[in-house]
């Protein structure tokens, strides 16, 4: 407490440094940090170290090991490195190792050392091999920068997603630059290089001769260069011993400094304490560490966030701690504890070592039903460790049946999944299911899988009705549908076909169809149409004019419309039209003609099955009263004071109606009743009411 | 004489938000595609457009006052108020029809229901730019969703990657203050014929909506296996998105969900109420009507918004059709008196007059005018065809006396040819109130139909059995043993396990036990006073209650479907027959007097008309959802095999 200043070292004229231990290292290295490759993951993130690796002055005797430390030295895996060298080592933003190697292949570690996944970066790295690489980190994600032999660029911007791009030559470079970096400006990854007096800038179409502004005059070669993590700034060390520092958009200087030592430094990076505004870059030779600052910006470092933190907890197994890290905070628990739980799940189920019975039991006695939790999820990855029988029990704890489909596909349950998919409503799902089937099922079992999903049926009837008519025959044929097959190809016949010989081998097929379903109705009456269509055709040869597709009634009209009286006759034989409707057919036919006599002789022909009144109706819609008046003596007392009503003759109807004594008739006349003219008969029947009641 | 609440009912939610959304979300859409485009408008769509959107809201981009071009949809002007700095730019609007397309536009967005024929049309389009080397951008925008056999059949017409798609999840229009519909009439064929449940999702959609909106429902009644599944698909929604309607006050305090195959019978009787009327003679469409030269006495039709804004046919919209030529004349009279006040003015009061009165006066006048043109205009077409013998059959049939007097009426109602979907109507009718025709009716009917309007209605049959609306009788033994296979079937928790076979006997309609156990045929002592309707049968003369009414009522009363037991096993949904809700106790009185009916498959204006009337009784209020507006002919309709 008595000299606060004790430990503070003066740093140029008005700041002041002090340097103290945060904590030691764990670790024991038997080995020079020097001869290894090293990789310190950002944000207090895992290092890996490769030991023993290809330097050309030791001859490889021994197997180099990769080693694995958490930040603190704490050891979390050791490898012996079986695969080609490595030129290159570095963390992904998702704290996956990734070890680059002359080849161009680059391979995936998780923290612990479990292999992921590997790629290559192409052929033409591949031939010309890998002389550096670069691992550099985007809003994307992580991506990797290979320089090849033959001095050219390679990059990724994101390994995630990995489509690789070849940079542009840059015109007579011969050897390699001597200094490069990524930068990543608009959201697209540029690599910087510098080659004697001249920086170049690479992107995906041309490479640029870049000039950093104000650049001290007199510099033969750039020896290093350092770009900001943010990707905002970039420092150069010139062959003068000159540092200048600026915007990485080469638009802007910041500050330059001579340092007066003209040595490559061994390392140069940019550092900063979190929300300072203050940056700095610290440049290293092998015994002296100098920093350079006076760079004042604003720039608010993104944190840490606590979702991160929970992550990088899980990463490293420390479930207890980040669920104890939830509670305190009172996370909500499908950010929180679910989610801490379902990590913790995925890991349980990589264990092989437990049974499935055991693995799945321990997974829902600890989640229960917490919300957040996707049951699917963790089946998921029980999958991808090849247990699909866990996988299977998992999945029946995931009360979401929809949720339940993609995976059971993925494992092909496409049964199981189809059932899943429509208990869950969801009719995209269901269809979604059904390609899969479809694809994977010879088309019996198919259709025979369909047969027992009533639901799936119907969903996949209405798309064939509309895009696979022939899908839909088939399918109703499996069935021994009779019933839908007739329907079918009666659709057919006014659908499909033009020719009458085919829209009548339409309709045979659609009869005999009928048949074998037992409905003799429709058999009989798809029959009947094929006669109607054949007689329809010969009529057209034989009369002109239009009958092709008209009913049977409308056919027999047309004829007798057009004078052919004794083939409307025939017709009306052949197809057994009832008497009934022959009668209104002709009686509205001929009074559609004008044709009374026909029609008087018509109605005389026998007694009328549909009684007279229509005759006086349809003369009086032809406004032809005194044809009218005609049938009004014919129509029967029923229905006499009507007819004699519409033909005008109020007086007699009142006369038919007080002679029946009906009350209904004598309100009806009563209502046909206006003006002076029928005041005689209104009196009429009042009196005849009066004289009712009395008696 | 008009309907007048009573002053304790609730007020209604404010559903003009709904409209609000659905036009903010079109245009977010529209924006997703800057600059210049054309779209084009599937013809279902147009209408329901139109009462959200105006062309002049499309179109206002940029070069918001250069709106020379003529538009294809028929639009009102616009009143809407976007930043000016919005591009929604809509050059030029296109119907979506089978005729080749002029567009120069770079850009195209098609604007349509999820159908694959739409697909079709779509891929024509591209392709043959493709053919002819060109390139523009295309945008799909499917409205209410897109189904994924949408997406398959672009990508099996290869033009998946050369369109991009979205969804504009419009799937409720409020057509008026208390009715709200989702304008999906192929919803009952493509679910109650065809047995297709993609618009399932969509209506659990649209009621998770209104939770989002209007609060959680504390008490959930439903009926119908369509019904069922909705619910539960709906439930399963809340559950994903839990905490949204947390702590939401209920506006609404009981939601009602009902198939459409709960009641058939009422949707297939003639309506005698006026806008039920009008909708049965003019077709409503989304809300207006066409009004032709016959009803407006001049040479143009005239399109008329029908709704609560149209002071003259709000009143009279729910009143029996006898009632409304008098309501109408007096209200000419009146109008006609307060005309004839301009007689004694002096110049100060004749100003007042002319700039106060004489607007809402002429605008009363005109509407008056107009519905007193349409009445003559019903009144002409209804006695041409002697629609009082038809109301006699139908009330026949109802009562369920004379039954071959009625049988004879329809075949000569065939046999006339008078109109081949009224003849379908009344043979439905017939077969539904006799629990299925008599196999000789079945056949004869069936032939006579074949001769008078053609054998292609052999499919129209086939539809019509499966659907259970028009079926033979089958001997009673054999039917109980599927029966009871079927209700076996109907247990199973994958719903819908019954084969189409089966399905159109299992639907035994019941109908003329159901009546007698809910009184659905008033005693009626004396005349029914249509003026001072003393129940729902109101809406059909006094003849008939609507069995869809009665059974909201009646659940209504009891909070419950207990004591109804044996009306559900008529109904054949004793398994499909449910209740829930979120029980909430601190639901405010004044929700719990709200009720939202949701008729899925089509709702009448007779029920609404009923249901309003009930409301007024009891002094709730009904809100009615339905998947559209449908009657008696637009269920034949979509029953109905018309050649190609």
């Amino acid at each position: 407490m008595d000299c606060y200043t004790a430990n503070w070292n003066p740093l140029g004229d008005s700041a002041f440094y002090r340097k103290y231990e945060l904590y030691s290292m764990d670790w024991d290295l038997k080995e020079e940090l020097r001869d290894c490759l090293v990789a310190a993951a950002p944000y207090g993130g895992p290092i890996a170290l490769l030991r023993n690796p290809w330097r050309k002055e030791k001859p490889a005797s021994v197997r180099p090991v990769l080693d694995i430390y958490s930040a603190s030295g704490m050891p979390l895996a050791s490898l012996p490195w079986k695969s080609g060298p490595v030129v290159s080592l570095g963390w992904s933003a998702e704290e996956e190792l990734l070890c680059v190697q002359e080849d161009g292949v680059v391979l995936v570690y998780g923290l612990h050392g479990d292999f992921r996944r590997h790629f290559s970066m192409g052929n033409e790295v591949l031939q010309n091999r890998v002389l550096d690489a670069r691992i550099f980190h985007t809003e994307f994600g992580s991506g990797v920068a290979i320089l090849t032999g033959a001095h050219r660029f390679t990059l990724s911007a994101n390994v995630g997603d990995l489509k690789l791009r070849r940079m542009p030559e840059v015109p007579g470079l011969q050897s390699a630059p001597s200094c490069w970096t990524t930068l990543c400006q608009d959201r697209v990854a540029h690599v910087l290089l510098a080659v004697g007096p001249d920086l170049y800038l690479l992107d995906h179409a041309a490479c640029s001769t870049v000039t950093p502004p104000g650049l001290a005059p007199g510099v033969s070669s750039f020896l290093q260069m350092a770009v900001s993590f943010t990707y905002r700034h970039l420092a150069l060390f010139t062959d003068t011993g000159y540092i200048w520092m600026g915007t990485a958009s080469l638009k802007e200087k910041l500050c330059e400094f001579n340092c007066n030592i003209r040595a490559p430094p061994k390392q140069m990076v940019w550092c900063s304490r979190p929300r300072s505004k203050e940056k700095a870059v610290v440049v290293a030779w092998e015994k002296r560490l100098m920093v350079v600052g006076d760079a004042p910006e604003s720039i608010q470092y993104k944190q840490l966030t606590i979702q991160v933190l929970l992550d990088r907890l899980v990463l490293r197994r420390l479930y207890p701690l980040a669920i104890q890290i939830c509670e305190y905070l009172r996370l909500p628990e499908v950010q929180g504890v679910s989610r801490i739980l379902a990590h913790w799940a995925c890991y349980k189920v990589q264990q092989k070592d437990v049974s499935d019975e055991d693995v799945a039991r321990a997974i829902n006695q600890k989640l229960g039903d917490t919300p957040g939790v996707s049951y699917s999820d963790i089946a998921a990855r029980a999958y991808g460790c090849g247990r699909t029988e866990l996988a299977i029990k998992l999945l029946e704890y995931e009360p979401r049946s929809g949720e339940q489909v993609p995976l059971l596909l993925k494992m092909k349950r496409s049964k199981l999944a189809l059932s899943k998919a429509i208990e869950s409503g969801d009719t995209d799902l269901v269809f979604t299911v059904l390609l899969h089937l479809k694809n994977e099922l010879n088309r019996g079992d198919f259709f025979m899988t369909l047969r027992n999903q009533p639901m799936a049926l119907s969903l996949y009837r209405q798309f064939c009705k509309h895009q696979e008519l022939e899908t839909l025959k088939d399918l109703y044929n499996q069935d021994d549908n009779h019933q839908e097959l007739g329907s079918f190809h009666i659709r057919a016949s006014y659908a499909a076909e033009e020719r009458i010989e085919g829209r009548v081998a339409a309709l045979q097929t659609a009869a005999d169809a009928f048949y074998k379903a037992k409905n003799e109705f429709a058999a009989k009456a798809t029959e009947d149409q094929m006669r109607l269509l054949r007689l329809q055709r010969r009529l057209e040869d034989e009369l002109g004019g239009q009958f092709l597709d008209l009913s049977l009634h409308d056919t027999v009209t047309t004829l007798i419309l057009g004078g052919h009286n004794k083939r409307a006759e025939q017709l009306a034989r052949d197809f057994r039209i009832p008497d009934k409707r022959l009668w209104w057919l002709k009686l509205t036919a001929l009074a559609a003609l004008e044709d009374w006599e026909e029609l008087e002789k018509f109605s005389k022909s026998k007694k009328s099955p549909i009684g007279y009144l229509p005759f006086v109706e349809i003369c009086m819609k032809q406004h032809n009263k005194y044809e009218a008046k005609k049938y009004a003596s014919r129509v029967g007392p029923e229905q006499k004071v009507k007819a004699l009503l519409l033909v005008g003759d109020v007086a007699q109807a009142a006369d038919v109606a007080i002679e029946r004594r009906n009350e209904a008739e004598l309100s009806l006349v009563l209502s046909h009743c206006t003006g002076a003219t029928d005041g005689v008969t209104a009196d009429k029947i009042q009196r005849a009411r009066a004289q009712a009641q009395k008696k | 004489m008009a309907f007048h609440h009573r002053p304790d009912a609730p007020e209604l939610p404010d559903f003009s938000m709904l409209k609000r959304l659905a036009r903010d979300q079109l245009i977010y859409l529209l924006e997703q595609l800057p600059g210049k485009k054309d779209l084009f408008i599937e013809a279902d769509l147009m209408s329901p457009l139109d009462r959200i959107a105006s062309v002049s809201i499309l179109k206002r981009g940029r070069e918001r006052h250069r709106e020379k071009h003529q538009s294809a949809a028929s639009c009102t002007p616009c009143t809407g108020d976007m930043p000016a700095s919005k591009q929604h730019e809509v050059d030029k609007l296109y119907k979506v029809e089978n005729k080749p397309v002029l567009s120069s536009s770079e850009q195209l967005c098609f604007l349509v229901r999820p159908r694959i024929k739409n697909m079709r049309y779509i891929a024509n389009l591209v392709n043959a730019d493709k053919l002819a080397g060109r390139t523009r951008k295309y945008k799909v925008i499917f409205s209410p969703q897109k189904f994924y056999a949408c997406e398959m059949v672009l990508e099996e017409e290869g033009i998946y990657g050369d369109v991009s798609c979205d969804e504009w999840a419009f799937s409720l229009l409020p057509l008026d203050v208390d009715l709200l519909s989702m304008e999906l009439p192929e919803f009952f064929r493509d679910y109650f014929l065809e047995g297709d449940q993609r618009w399932i999702n969509t209506v659990a959609q649209a009621l998770h909506l209104l939770s989002t909106l209007y609060g959680p429902f504390p008490n959930c009644y439903g009926i119908g296996r369509c019904a069922k599944m909705s619910h539960e698909l709906w439930r399963n929604l809340e559950e994903e998105e839990d905490g949204e309607t947390k702590g939401r006050k209920p506006e609404i305090g009981h939601i009602f969900l009902l198939d459409r195959d709960v009641d058939f019978v009422t949707a297939l009787c003639s309506q005698v109420v006026y806008e039920g009327l009008v909708d049965d003679t003019f077709r409503i469409k989304c809300g207006s009507v066409d009004f032709g030269p016959e009803v407006t006495s001049s040479d143009r039709s005239l399109k008329v918004l029908l709704n609560a804004d149209d002071k003259v046919f709000h009143e009279i919209r729910n009143e029996h059709f006898s009632n409304v030529f008098g309501f109408l004349s007096q209200k000419a009279r009146n109008l006609q008196a307060q005309y004839d006040r301009r007689r004694g003015m002096d110049i100060k009061q004749m100003k007042n007059f002319v700039s106060q009165e004489l607007k809402g006066l002429k605008q009363e006048h005109r509407l008056l005018s107009l519905h007193i043109g349409a009445c003559e205009s019903i009144m002409k077409k209804k006695t041409k065809q002697n629609f009082q013998e038809l109301i006699k059959t139908e009330h026949a049939l109802l009562e369920g006396f004379s039954i071959r007097d009625s049988t004879s009426y329809i075949e000569e109602h065939i046999d006339r040819q008078v109109s081949p979907i009224e003849s379908l109507r009344l043979m439905c009718l017939l077969s539904i109130t006799e629990n299925g025709l008599i196999p000789k009716d079945y056949r004869s009917l069936k032939t006579q139909y074949l001769q008078s309007y053609g054998s292609e209605h052999l499919l129209t049959f086939s539809n019509l059995r499966r659907a259970g609306l028009l079926t033979e009788q089958a001997p009673g033994d054999t039917l109980t043993a599927v029966e009871s296979k079927v209700s076996k079937l109907v247990t199973d928790k994958a719903a819908g396990k019954i084969t189409d076979a089966f399905s159109s006997l299992a639907k035994r309609s019941n109908f003329r036990a159901i009546s007698k156990k809910l009184n659905l045929i008033p005693r009626v002592d004396g005349e029914y006073d249509l003026k001072v309707p003393r129940d729902m049968a109101y809406v059909f003369s006094g003849a008939y209650v609507p069995l869809s009414c009665r059974v909201i009522e009646q659940v209504l009363e009891r909070r419950s479907w207990q004591g109804l037991e044996e009306v559900l096993r008529l109904l054949n949904c004793s398994e499909l027959a449910f209740t829930g809700g979120t029980k909430d106790d601190k639901a405010p009185s004044e929700s719990l007097r709200l009720i939202l009916v949701v008729f899925l498959g089509g709702c009448t204006f007779s029920e609404i008309s009923a249901l309003r009337f009930l409301g007024r009784e009891k002094g709730f209020r009904f809100i009615f959802l339905t998947t559209a507006i449908t009657n008696s002919a637009r269920l034949m309709e979509a029953m109905s095999e018309v050649k190609a």
